[in-house]
């Protein structure tokens, strides 16, 4: 796919929560295709701490307005700077980098956690469009942490672990009963501990489970190796060979 | 058919360069990652990837920390090996046009030497760089570039069997860089490319925690330009050999004071990653120099400091 270096427009910033907001961005020309689990490498101008682009994976993609959402947490000195971009003001991406999910199967079951439920929006709305309504589970801590409930809910059968109980059932993502369903395909995004979890529960049942992980890089195209995740075949870029993997070709999972 | 400025042709001994801006090994890949963004051809030459004798992983994730203004890497040479590289890699980037140049890197001379052979062999790749530098390696790397003895003695090896342009890059992380730059170039070198990384390192107070697998790692960025300035001025001054600068270079200011230091071409590395069209940039912001200047070249004030 043909990747480009272009600015974008913002047309709305939304703090969710304290520590995570979502970004309309508007392209100026026709959008080209993106896939649900690609990214994009984001420039932010924030002096001598913040050099390097930030890779954020594509929240959902407008594809009649030509628009690109973020969902982002702020992690850190360039999240927190992004954090304070203005409607109007533009903003420098690199885009669409990655590999994706691919879409498999007519029962599907995605499971998010954290920022991780950020590509789950995009993967959703494509499920959607070939006529599969996705079951989506959400993990967070309690309800406070939750957002954008309603949009999941339009495109997918919603369903929510808090390990305080405040909103669906109490626990983690792990003891949702929704696992035990038969899947064809299991997607998960989110901490590390909780998609290796996630898998472990997909091979158990014998369900192809994609992970999309979120390795720190630098050049997003497979130029520095410095993404690399230990695959069985060996160091694999996780820009450009990823950020999906399925979770048995992977070391460690 | 593309014009090119002809008065940023610059000439390293043996080959000809559009003009004198080129890519750092190992921030740009094969070239091929960046061909969405630029025009390769736009290039006074690619330094591709690190290329070792025999196929390498690398070093275990993280290998990668951002520091302020700059980055450190610690990726240890992760490559397919030479034989690939001739088989398959070179046959999809051998059409480019401009000057490819491998990085060449080993354990130990006589893996220096297998390398720079087989590369010897390939018609269309005019120079190798031989990488005395890396300090991301246990073995070898740094280790020949920071001895001037040793530093000879693999130029030597690889100047008897290497025939076309031998350009050797070379560490920082010295007492006296001009030392090691003349005990190259009494080995048969045809030019030096400097510098490479300095060696850094990063911790994470709150996890306690190094933030990279291999706990130093080679610092660049615009970090690093200051020192990159003053080494290129230094080697300039003492040795004859035409010089490529390069350190911390994001965008053609910092390359025209590579040049006035006495480089004769420069390479861009890190700035690759923030803006992948960069180094053509680059290369237009060089002739709108020479016409604000009023300049026929920049013979005219190479090396003036």
């Amino acid at each position: 796919m043909k990747k480009y270096c272009k600015d974008f427009v913002v047309v709305e910033n939304i703090a969710l929560t304290p520590t995570f907001f979502r970004l309309t961005l508007q392209y100026p020309e026709k959008l080209p295709e993106i896939n649900p689990g690609q990214f994009v490498e984001v420039l932010i101008k924030e002096g001598a701490d913040v050099l390097l682009r930030r890779p954020i994976s594509i929240h959902d993609v407008d594809e009649d307005k030509n628009q690109i959402l973020l969902l982002v947490q702020i992690v850190g000195k360039g999240t927190q700077a992004l954090s304070k971009i203005q409607s109007g003001q533009s903003l420098n991406l690199v885009f669409p980098l990655g590999s994706g999910f691919p879409l498999r199967g007519e029962k599907v079951l995605l499971v998010g956690g954290g920022c991780g439920v950020a590509p789950l929006m995009h993967l959703s709305r494509a499920f959607n469009n070939i006529g599969i309504k996705p079951d989506c589970l959400i993990g967070c801590r309690n309800q406070e942490q939750l957002f954008s409930t309603k949009e999941y809910s339009d495109l997918s059968n919603l369903h929510i672990a808090t390990e305080d109980g405040s909103c669906g059932i109490r626990g983690l993502v792990t003891n949702h009963p929704i696992l035990d369903k038969k899947f064809d395909t299991i997607y998960t995004c989110g901490p590390t501990p909780m998609m290796k979890a996630i898998a472990k529960e997909a091979l158990k049942r014998n369900i192809p489970c994609y992970v999309s992980l979120e390795n720190t890089m630098a050049c997003g195209v497979g130029a520095c190796l410095c993404c690399v995740v230990d695959t069985k075949e060996g160091h694999k870029c996780t820009c450009t060979e990823g950020p999906v993997f399925l979770s048995t070709d992977l070391k460690d999972f | 058919m593309k014009t090119f400025d002809k008065r940023l042709e610059v000439k390293i001994k043996g080959i000809n360069l559009k003009n004198p801006v080129m890519t750092a090994s190992g921030t740009f890949g094969y070239g091929e990652e960046f061909s969405d963004f630029m025009d390769l051809s736009d290039l006074g030459g690619i330094i591709v990837k690190g290329t070792t004798g025999t196929h390498r992983e690398g070093n275990p994730y993280p290998r990668m920390a951002e520091t302020p203004s700059g980055m450190l890497n610690a990726v240890g040479l992760q490559n397919k090996g030479v034989d690939v590289f001739c088989e398959t890699v070179y046959d999809r980037i051998k059409s480019y046009d401009t000057n490819i140049v491998v990085n060449v890197s080993g354990s130990t001379i006589e893996e220096y030497v297998e390398v720079a052979e087989k590369i010897n062999a390939l018609e269309k790749i005019p120079a190798i760089e031989l990488n005395i530098s890396c300090p991301n390696v246990k073995k070898g790397g740094m280790g020949f570039g920071t001895d001037c003895l040793m530093a000879s003695q693999v130029v030597e090896a690889v100047r008897k069997v290497y025939h076309k342009t031998l350009i050797v890059k070379l560490s920082p992380n010295v007492t006296n860089i001009v030392e090691i730059a003349k005990s190259v170039e009494g080995a048969g070198a045809d030019s030096l490319s400097l510098i490479n990384t300095l060696l850094g390192m990063a911790i994470d107070a709150e996890k306690r925690k190094p933030l990279l697998s291999t706990i130093t790692g080679g610092l660049s960025g615009p970090a690093v330009k200051p020192v990159a300035l003053r080494c290129v001025w230094q080697v300039a001054k003492n040795t004859k050999l035409p010089i490529i600068g390069l350190g911390g270079i994001m965008n053609a200011t910092d390359a025209i004071e590579f040049i006035l230091a006495g480089a004769t071409a420069i390479q861009i590395g890190t700035a690759n990653f923030i803006d992948p069209a960069i180094s053509s940039k680059i290369v237009a912001g060089l002739s709108e120099y020479l016409d604000r200047h009023n300049l026929k070249s920049f013979d005219d004030i190479r090396g003036i400091i």
